[in-house]
């Protein structure tokens, strides 16, 4: 009779069960979701505020140079002296004071933003923005060139690069480097957490099962690695169930949240459709182009991004993270078991978790390098080795990965998992009834050789 | 005829030799005590037969045939280090080992609750573990154990760590389930417990067997040839009664009366001792002293101690 499952069931049924798993199950989507929203909803927030600053302009030459947008606007004072305003500061109610030196031409640091809050990086590059051309305009004009106005009018230029990939079978896709850089090192970072949550958590109950000493009670109905193997089953579906309830109900509360604060930026897939229709069903005429500049920069972005989410084949996406959970996973939990197993208590387990931990630290250290580049040999060769495999291959895998190298990975994998599952099974079912002394690491290899 | 029995049991581990070709046999219905001192490989010995490491070498044979993995079912086993899930409720966790032991979960929860009912624990089926004190502990370790009504129970330091009235009511449920026919193997340090209780005992040190068999019959054959007689009298006359054959070891008052301890140097000479004794004073009792499990104990331990040594 098969005893297995009546171990997978309890292992998983307490963990579901504990206080903790369900706030984590309650706070990790709001969490999530409050990364998604807030930002969009704090940079929002910003744009209702308009923002009044006096100029004290004594070069007189820059009176009206720096255009005023919705919600920025600007006096300019003559006759008035700085030290007054400053002192003044507080009852004038101006968001800053922009004093601009006489020798502004020249000095590049005389241009000074007074305000009694840090100012806004847009507001400063705004600024920044039109002094400069203002006075590289100038210059250019003191060389006296003719038509100067047109040529500089004329050389006016926006880029917006799209990029598009062209699939073995010669297929275009439209692709947006930024959102596949995004999805890919979500993943990577998700997979990083998941295996070493779900990692300690087996660890952690293999050295309960010991220091409580019950384990003598269960190997006497089971085998050693039957109970390891239930364990590490069990708490992978805890892995598993808590990230379903992640994904669901974060996304049922962006789409709330959505539907809530921004109606008008509604993005269920269908909507996602009609809206990338309707942007390429704009007109792409050259002067309107110009004249809509900064807002046809942000539809260009929206356009590319919300291509790319389109071509993102997410089953993959969703297959691929639950086959390299699963392989990854069951090569660290077999590792992370044998260690509970060799020790007698959790504040012992450190020195051997550190070696475990080190490949999962280094995938996420070359993470950030691999979504830039994901086809150059550190990622070919991380994605390759078991050990980073899990977390450097989910960071390729929304750019498209060749299927041998894909099938050389999972397959690398497996066997890794399975030897490893066989190791840590030699190391458990001899470490779980030694107490005393920590062993050494050579100890631990002796006993792989014991006969059970 | 015997349920269980080991072959020249060899268990190595890496610096010393834990069990060296240990053969016992426990017959059926008895209750058989595994003495030996601290590291003798009882312990050892109580995996091997509970599979939980295996020997280097020899053979193992369950109700006569060669041990399988299924014969676990019918073994009862309640180590010496023994401990449950804290955190776990007690009716969940009792529910969960039993199960683990092949009971059905219809089964097992019926079982449960008469048990618990007769130990008056019902009301802790749903409390944690950690609540329950030590005692408490203990005896749902013992009922987890036997509840799947084992044929062969094995229990290592049954009696450590309990107070007095429990481990009286622990004796009186290993007398019970004897009586409905198991087998119980037990390791312990109490002599007393093992005179008690054992019908066979085998005593080990150094992973060696020093002695095995019926209790009485070791007893007997551990004799020192002491006889306590009970008398009244004058002490000085019963001193006139020893001649070279017997020697007076003590004398002792006991209420109105005086009890010596005679040794008789020669073997098989009670009648002459005590026809020897009634020309001298008024016999009340007269009994051959046999050793305890105690004397016994510390004279085979230590004697394989000197031959060790030489």
């Amino acid at each position: 009779m098969n005893r297995i499952p009546i171990i997978i069931a309890r292992e998983y049924l307490i963990r579901v069960r504990k206080k903790s798993f369900i706030i984590m199950s309650i706070l990790g989507p709001v969490l999530f979701a409050a990364m998604m929203i807030i930002p969009a909803w704090l940079s929002q927030l910003k744009e209702t505020d308009v923002k009044k600053i006096a100029i004290v302009d004594s070069s007189h030459v820059f009176y009206k140079v720096i255009p005023e947008t919705e919600f920025l606007k600007f006096d300019y004072l003559e006759n008035i002296s700085i030290d007054v305003l400053k002192r003044n500061f507080k009852n004038l109610g101006y968001y800053g004071i922009l004093y601009i030196s006489p020798i502004a031409t020249y000095d590049p640091n005389s241009v000074i933003l007074y305000s009694d809050k840090q100012p806004s990086l847009d507001t400063k590059m705004h600024i920044n923005k039109y002094l400069e051309e203002y006075i590289r305009d100038q210059k250019l004009k003191t060389y006296n060139i003719k038509n100067l106005d047109e040529i500089l009018k004329g050389v006016k230029t926006t880029i917006n690069v799209r990029t598009i990939k062209i699939s073995e079978e010669g297929e275009e896709k439209e692709s947006s480097t930024g959102i596949m850089m995004a999805v890919g090192y979500i993943c990577g970072i998700l997979m990083y957490m998941f295996l070493i949550f779900c990692g300690t958590m087996v660890m952690r109950g293999v050295v309960e099962e010991k220091t409580s000493r019950i384990v003598e009670v269960i190997i006497s109905s089971v085998k050693p690695f039957q109970l390891m193997f239930g364990k590490i089953v069990g708490i992978a579906m805890v892995g598993l169930t808590q990230l379903m309830i992640w994904i669901v109900s974060t996304f049922i509360l962006v789409s709330v949240a959505q539907a809530v604060f921004f109606p008008q930026f509604r993005l269920t897939p269908t909507e996602q459709v009609t809206t990338q229709d309707i942007m390429s069903a704009t007109p792409a005429d050259g002067s309107q182009n110009v004249q809509s500049n900064a807002q046809s920069e942000e539809m260009n972005q929206l356009r590319d991004a919300l291509g790319t989410l389109k071509n993102i084949n997410f089953a993959v996406i969703i297959l691929t993270f639950l086959f390299y959970f699963m392989g990854g996973y069951l090569l660290y939990a077999s590792l992370f078991a044998a260690v509970g197993a060799a020790v007698d208590s959790e504040t012992d387990t450190q020195q051997f978790v550190f070696p475990i931990l080190l490949p999962l630290i280094l995938g996420i250290i070359v993470l950030f390098s691999i979504t830039n580049n994901p086809d150059s040999p550190i990622s070919f060769w991380f994605s390759i080795i078991p050990f980073t495999s899990p977390i450097v291959m989910m960071a390729r895998i929304p750019f498209g990965v060749p299927w041998p190298e894909f099938f050389l990975s999972a397959g690398l994998l497996v066997a890794f998992f399975i030897g490893a599952t066989w190791l840590a099974g030699k190391i458990y079912r001899t470490g779980i009834l030694m107490y005393g002394k920590k062993p050494t690491l050579k100890e631990m290899l002796r006993w792989i050789t014991y006969k059970t | 005829m015997e349920i269980f029995r080991t072959e020249n049991i060899v268990k190595r581990f890496s610096n010393h030799v834990a069990l060296d070709r240990i053969s016992v046999s426990v017959p059926k219905g008895s209750i058989y005590g595994l003495l030996g001192p601290n590291g003798a490989g009882k312990t050892t010995l109580l995996r091997i037969i509970n599979q939980i490491t295996a020997p280097d070498e020899g053979e193992l044979f369950f109700d006569g045939h060669k041990f399988t993995g299924e014969d676990i079912f019918h073994i009862g086993y309640l180590p010496e280090e023994r401990g449950l899930y804290k955190k776990m409720k007690v009716g969940e966790q009792a529910l969960y080992l039993v199960q683990l032991k092949g009971l059905p979960k219809k089964e097992a929860i019926r079982r449960l609750k008469e048990w618990f009912e007769k130990f008056e624990i019902i009301s802790w089926w749903n409390r944690k573990v950690e609540e329950l004190s030590k005692g408490m502990q203990q005896k749902l370790q013992f009922v987890i154990t036997i509840l799947h009504k084992p044929e062969l129970l094995i229990f290592d330091e049954p009696f450590s760590g309990f107070d007095p009235i429990n481990a009286d009511m622990l004796k009186n449920e290993i007398l019970t389930l004897k009586k409905e026919g198991a087998t119980i193997i037990f390791s312990t340090h109490d002599m007393g417990s093992v005179e008690e209780l054992c019908d066979h005992i085998t005593l080990i040190d150094n992973g060696q067997k020093l002695i095995e068999g019926n209790i009485a019959t070791i007893r007997k054959q551990y004799r020192s040839n002491i006889y306590r007689v009970c008398f009244s009298g004058d002490p000085e006359s019963i001193k006139q009664a020893m001649d070279g054959r017997y020697g007076l070891l003590d004398i002792s008052a006991e209420e109105d009366n005086q009890v010596a301890r005679i040794q008789s140097l020669k073997p098989s000479v009670d009648n002459d001792l005590l026809a020897a004794l009634i020309q001298k004073v008024q016999v009340l009792s007269f009994n051959e002293e046999l050793p305890g499990m105690h004397d016994i104990f510390i004279r085979v331990v230590s004697e394989a101690k000197k031959n060790n040594t030489r």
